[in-house]
């Protein structure tokens, strides 16, 4: 039996001396009002994703904490955009607060100043909590939330990588290793195909336009690297993108499944979930599918890689989701909106993405979670990947207004590839069709 | 006297009825003003703003500017919108033949007597009923190369898979494969109506001739059905010419922009690339495209009454 010695009993009554101090002090650390905005209502506009879900779902939390009332939308992401340029346009939207794909809107919305700049509230010990510590967030993540002229129209909520799914069951019966550099993926995919039992080396977006994020994987391990140089002039019918170009081309035609041309994520993911494919690029989102034991044939079998390296350099492609404050809402809203921010990015929010499989968060806390990550149920080369990938990302999609344009008429020449066409020249023609939209995008801006 | 009596009296009549006249436009005109308010909200003015819009340069988060015709001009030189011309106008046709054929010998077949006539003919148009985007997306499951029924069951024959909307070649008579399944019981509905009015007595008094059944149908019931047909021609034409979602469902206008018909450019000029003012000039284009089809198809069915007769 434990004897209590005198000094334990010292210790606890110097400690129960020095409770009300303590108390006291984590009052001054929680002495932020965040009460101040209680009674308002803010609407929230987000895309229909497992993230947005999570944040529907826990909004009371925010609630309770504020007073402030929540009113949430979550629309396809497709849908999402027209309607929030459209009202945006119309000067009076519907929402305070915006969900916005920073690959697509983020030219758009800054050049329009449709969202206010984020900075001086976040400067305001008055405005922001002291537990918010944006220190916190990956600078790559705050980067890519930041106009080029400095302003910061939103907060970083969510960074999309693009990873190398791989069925460890394939590589296994085969014996190879996961391919470290392009050449090798094609050598590998190559070898683990056999059409002929329905087995595919490789799976990975055909279909225009959503197959340009593709494209991108094999051109940002050039040394050319971006789509556009820093004149805003296009770069796509250059050596380096002829040469990403036929690594497109090859790896599609030769090692994936017949009928790619007409494939979006949702048909490879199909593929792969079936067992069907050995290794497919795509976004990290897509592990909770995959891992999903009634939908998916591999669960438990998926492996997890950085994308591979390419002739120069080694990046994986970007992308990823800002929370923006209407600028058109008046300030007692803006206020209001700014504090559902700061809880929507908290690091307990940002951990549940993460956990959840819901994506990878912008804060870097949530990957040092130990506890956390041996809880979930992916295993730690997923966790791994993702820490790596953000070593590595890079923006896998030009910052310029008509980005939805470009990825159509890129695709359009990729799709073609495909079937077989010459990749100098159809990279030519998309380049000719789509600079004087670029051209005249520029000249508005 | 009298004939000047008579005279003054016409005049007044005349005179009568023309104060009545004004009269009642007078009292009666407020009456109009509704519908016509609602005429020129709905159709009119939406028509004024598109031509207008179609003379601006105007993309959504920029200014807008004044340009004229350059819209058009662009259009005459824009292959990709030359080629979804093309695309509709195939689409449209293959969307029309195929299920008048396949509805006219359908309600043929459903106006026989035979048993369970009732429940076969609920069963057919069933297609009829399930919503474009749903019907659009049970196919897309179906359409997969690999993991498809479709190829599952042509497989089963011994025939090789193809590749249905995920090949350039093969997308649009899929699409149409659609279309067919989904509109062919429309046609059948609509000659069943037109088969259940037709007269007897031509078949008694062709039956005493010694008409065969071959000729019975070429020389009565087809000229008979004519303007039933035309009504559904009619119909198909308009709902082809228009048909957008199950196509962007499928196929978003790919691969490549191998289905990209007017409508889906259109959508993604508005939508996707938020250039109002060109994609009002592609609506104006559109628009007179199909007034000169109605034309041709209101002037092809009164060349067909006048045969007829």
């Amino acid at each position: 039996m434990t004897q209590i010695t005198r000094r334990d009993a010292l210790l606890a009554g110097a400690g129960l001396l020095a409770a009300p101090a303590i108390i006291q002090s984590a009052n001054a650390q929680s002495n932020f009002n965040w009460r101040r905005f209680a009674g308002e209502r803010i609407e929230v506009s987000l895309t229909a994703n497992p993230r947005s879900q999570i944040l529907i779902q826990n909004q009371r939390e925010f609630e309770e904490l504020t007073g402030i009332r929540v009113g949430s939308e979550a629309i396809p992401e497709q849908q999402h955009r027209q309607k929030f340029v459209i009202e945006f346009a119309s000067g009076r939207p519907s929402f305070d607060v915006i969900g916005i794909s920073l690959h697509v809107n983020k030219r758009q919305v800054g050049r329009a100043r449709w969202t206010t700049d984020l900075k001086p509230m976040l400067a305001d010990p008055t405005m922001t909590s002291p537990d918010f510590d944006f220190q916190d967030f990956g600078a790559g993540a705050v980067a890519y939330s930041t106009q080029a002229d400095g302003r910061m129209d939103t907060l970083p909520e969510f960074t999309d990588y693009f990873i190398l799914y791989y069925n460890k069951e394939i590589f296994q019966r085969a014996n190879v290793q996961v391919p470290r550099t392009y050449d090798e993926l094609y050598e590998t995919a190559r070898r683990l195909t056999d059409a002929r039992n329905g087995q595919f080396g490789f799976v990975g977006r055909g279909l225009r336009n959503a197959n340009v994020v593709l494209y991108s994987c094999f051109l940002l391990g050039t040394q050319q690297r971006d789509y556009v140089d820093a004149n805003m002039r296009l770069l796509t019918d250059t050596p380096d993108a002829i040469a990403s170009g036929e690594m497109y081309k090859k790896l599609l035609r030769d090692t994936a499944p017949p009928g790619v041309a007409g494939f979006n994520w949702n048909e490879c993911q199909t593929t792969f979930a079936q067992g069907r494919a050995a290794m497919w690029l795509d976004g990290v989102g897509f592990a909770t599918p995959l891992e999903d034991q009634a939908r998916s044939r591999v669960a438990g079998k998926v492996g997890y890689a950085v994308v591979p390296r390419g002739q120069v350099r080694h990046h994986c492609c970007l992308f990823g989701t800002g929370l923006g404050i209407s600028a058109a809402s008046n300030e007692r809203k803006r206020g209001a909106a700014w504090y559902y921010l700061q809880w929507a990015v908290n690091k307990q929010n940002q951990l549940r993405f993460l956990t959840s499989g819901a994506g990878a968060p912008a804060r870097e806390s949530p990957y040092r979670n130990e506890e956390a990550i041996r809880s979930s149920r992916f295993g730690r080369d997923y966790f791994e990947t993702l820490i790596a990938s953000g070593r590595i990302a890079h923006p896998g999609l030009p910052e310029i207004v008509p980005v939805t344009e470009f990825r159509d008429t890129l695709g359009a020449g990729l799709t073609n590839l495909i079937g077989g066409a010459d990749v100098a020249t159809e990279l030519r023609r998309a380049t000719e069709a789509f600079r004087p939209v670029l051209e005249q995008s520029e000249r508005a801006t | 006297m009298s004939g000047m009596t008579d005279a003054a009296a016409l005049q007044g009549a005349a005179a009568d009825a023309a104060r009545r006249k004004r009269a009642y436009a007078r009292h009666y005109w407020p009456f109009v003003v509704p519908a016509a308010i609602v005429v020129l909200a709905v159709i009119v003015f939406p028509w004024v703003f598109t031509i207008w819009m179609s003379l601006q340069e105007w993309k959504i988060g920029s200014g807008r500017s004044y340009v004229g015709l350059a819209n058009y001009e662009r259009l005459l030189n824009d292959e990709r919108f030359h080629w979804s011309i093309l695309r509709t106008l195939y689409f449209t046709a293959l969307a029309v033949v195929i299920p008048v054929v396949l509805g006219v010998a359908a309600a043929l077949i459903f106006h026989r007597r035979f048993p369970l006539r009732g429940l076969a003919r609920t069963i057919f148009i069933l297609p009829m009923m399930a919503t474009p985007v749903a019907v659009a997306l049970v196919w897309t499951m179906m359409f997969h190369p690999q993991l498809g029924v479709l190829n599952w069951i042509l497989s089963q024959f011994g025939i090789p898979p193809s590749m249905w909307v995920y090949d350039q070649s093969t997308v649009i008579p899929t699409l149409v494969m659609v279309e067919v399944w989904h509109w062919t019981p429309l046609v059948m509905l609509l000659v069943l109506g037109g088969l259940a009015s037709l007269p007897v007595d031509p078949y008694e008094a062709a039956k005493i001739d010694g008409a065969t059944g071959w000729q019975a149908f070429r020389y009565i019931t087809l000229p008979l059905l004519a303007p039933f047909i035309m009504v559904a021609v009619i119909i198909r034409t308009i709902d082809a010419l228009k048909a957008f979602d199950t196509i962007y469902v499928i196929t978003q206008g790919g691969p490549g922009t191998a289905s990209e018909t007017i409508n889906i450019f259109l959508y993604l000029n508005a939508f996707a690339y938020y250039n109002m003012g060109y994609a009002s000039a592609v609506v104006v284009v559109f628009f007179t495209i199909i007034i000169g089809l109605a034309l041709l198809l209101l002037w092809s069915r009164e060349r067909f009454k006048d045969a007829v007769r």
